[in-house]
């Protein structure tokens, strides 16, 4: 610990990488819980094309990457939230509406590439780089930006916690007790399009998913709890980081996204071991789902009119 | 992408259409490409109109976008990238089937949380290969977005082998792969394999999926997947019928596209996920006046989920 501990304050850009990742870790954890809680990792799915669509965007007309990563992906959320509300989530119309995203995704690659082929042909790099991370790569004053967005999503989404693990688990109950369902689920789905944004710049926008996606899932089979599942996801997903980053500096031919979403992987992994051994103790089971038996009691109290 | 030179050298479309279609298929690139277009269009339009029907698209997804890291994976170790394609697909076929689906409760939570780490991990460890692999980045941006323009006679020989032996199968499972998607609990009662038969699916879409990528590249795999698919089961709900529609869809999108980018300098993948989407929504539109003028207040009824489930399977 101590030697990594030296190492990360040696080099300037370890140090942006590591407070920029914590915070982005921190962040997806928490956002990618309630996620996979919603069964909503499709949507996950598809705002990791859209920003890779919208940063590409943004490089062809010149303008900032992030205005188009971060515009791209909340326009995609609220049009999701509309989606939604029409009828009940109808993942063919999500699909074939991402899948036309990524082929102007392509087609802004291609007029990117084009465009800069004349002024010293980075455009390929910068193609990958969008899609497949450069947390190595942040600059200062960018791993500050990253930090306060990704601080802002994770205190946003506590606050917003209770009630909407409530209105996930029992919308009806929640409806009739007066909690705001749909104006949640829209908030949820801008936020989750703002950690969309932030955490393409860690690990690209192709490997988001797995952010979201596996320290949520490890964390929903190892407790039955929402909220120590909420903080658990969390700190698997800031170790996840830590850990793979630590990885990507030791081993050099090592890429980092692919670190951090190789240890992501392996935990989520491990607990498919380890749940069943922990059922056979208690009865009742932590066998992975977390609705409904566990979650009512706690949380039913906390949402009193 | 070498050969939108070509293209561009070339005059823009004129008064006559039969000249243009005349002048394009005196390119031996643009017959393979036509050719190749329309294996890949038939077979992801069956398999698509399954997938869309069993609400699988994000299933669908994963298993395009994975066969990019066998590809990766095969130019980093120099054997055959044809090989890498099925490899990757058909791995990740088999791990999500091995997941355990949630027996009650929420429908498969914790299968799509699977499905997302799955994808996600094979993405990054396709950045692995292509880091260790160090080489062009051309080759990536291929992988991922496809070459469409340069397919070769054998690699078009392939294609139509595989098409065959994919299309053969599903001429297997297809009916009772339909019934136990209709209505699951009845195709159990009746004896039908339901579980061995999904399995066989995830591995015939993982097939296609790699399939399909080598022509249009590991990301744009589910335009053809999905939209003519979607198109056929909003315009109607007759099995049979929607397959073929699907087709024909499929294989019109496929050629428009590629007709179109000959007179551009503008990606083919953008063209077919562009002419894919506007038929897709054009079919919506369609549904909506039907529905608006028959008054029909039976929600999705244009889809094919509300068939009739008591076809016989014998």
């Amino acid at each position: 610990m101590t030697t990594a501990a030296f190492f990360v304050f040696a080099h300037p850009f370890l140090s942006s990488a590591f407070g920029a990742g914590t915070a982005i870790a921190a962040a997806s954890g928490l956002v990618g819980y309630v996620v996979v809680l919603r069964g909503q990792v499709f949507a996950g799915d598809a705002l990791s094309h859209v920003a890779f669509t919208g940063a590409l965007a943004a490089l062809a007309f010149g303008v900032d990457l992030r205005l188009g990563l971060y515009g791209g992906c909340v326009a995609f959320a609220l049009l999701l939230a509309v989606l939604g509300r029409r009828s009940e989530a109808d993942d063919t119309v999500v699909g074939s509406v991402f899948a036309w995203v990524l082929g102007l995704g392509a087609l802004f690659l291609s007029l990117f590439t084009t465009s800069s082929t004349g002024t010293g042909g980075s455009g390929g790099t910068t193609g990958v780089n969008v899609l497949f991370g450069s947390i190595l790569g942040l600059s200062g004053s960018q791993a500050r930006a990253d930090v306060l967005v990704s601080a802002a999503v994770a205190v946003a989404l506590v606050a917003l916690a209770r009630p909407l693990v409530f209105a996930t688990v029992d919308p009806a109950v929640a409806r009739s007790r007066g909690v705001p369902v749909r104006m949640q689920s829209t908030a949820f789905l801008v936020l989750l399009g703002v950690t969309a944004g932030v955490a393409t710049q860690a690990v690209g926008a192709l490997l988001l998913l797995g952010l979201l996606a596996a320290p949520a899932g490890a964390a929903q089979r190892l407790t039955a709890r929402p909220f120590r599942a909420l903080w658990l996801s969390a700190g698997i997903a800031v170790g996840s980081m830590w850990v793979g980053l630590t990885i990507a500096y030791l081993v050099p031919a090592v890429p980092p996204s692919f670190g951090i979403l190789g240890v992501a992987t392996v935990v989520y992994l491990s607990t498919f071991a380890w749940a069943p051994m922990r059922r056979r103790h208690s009865p009742a089971g932590a066998g992975g789902q977390a609705f409904p038996g566990g979650v009512e009691p706690s949380v039913e109290p906390l949402v009193t009119p | 992408m070498s050969t939108s030179v070509h293209l561009v050298a070339l005059a823009g479309p004129g008064a006559n259409p039969v000249d243009d279609v005349r002048q394009m298929l005196a390119l031996h690139f643009m017959v393979n490409a036509f050719r190749a277009g329309a294996v890949v269009a038939v077979l992801g339009a069956v398999i698509g109109w399954y997938m869309v029907l069993r609400r699988q698209s994000f299933v669908g997804h994963t298993l395009a976008v994975v066969s990019f890291p066998g590809a990766a994976a095969a130019l980093w170790l120099g054997v055959s990238v044809t090989a890498g394609y099925f490899a990757g697909s058909i791995a990740a076929a088999l791990v999500i089937a091995l997941v355990p689906r949630s027996p009650a409760g929420r429908p498969g939570s914790q299968e799509s949380a699977v499905i997302g780490t799955v994808q996600a991990f094979a993405l990054a460890t396709g950045a692995l290969f292509v880091s260790l692999y160090g080489g062009f980045l051309d080759s990536v941006t291929g992988l991922l977005f496809g070459s469409f323009l340069g397919v070769s006679d054998g690699q078009v020989a392939a294609l139509a082998v595989v098409a065959v032996v994919v299309l053969a199968t599903m001429a297997l499972l297809g009916r009772p792969l339909f019934f136990a998607t209709v209505d699951r609990n009845v195709a159990v009662a009746r004896g039908v394999p339901e579980r061995a038969l999904s399995v066989a699916f995830l591995l015939v879409l993982g097939c296609t999926a790699a399939e399909v990528s080598q022509i249009t590249g590991a990301l744009l795999v589910f335009a053809l997947l999905v939209m003519p698919a979607a198109a056929a089961q909003q315009l109607t709900a007759r099995p049979v019928l929607g397959l073929c529609l699907a087709v024909a869809l499929g294989l019109a999108v496929v050629w428009l596209a590629l007709a179109v980018a000959f007179y551009s300098t503008w990606p083919v993948g953008f063209f077919v996920s562009s002419v894919g989407f506007a038929v897709y929504l054009a079919a919506v539109a369609v549904r909506l006046v039907r529905d608006r003028t028959r008054r029909v207040a039976v929600p999705g009824a244009g889809r094919v989920g509300a068939a009739a489930p008591g076809m016989a399977v014998t």
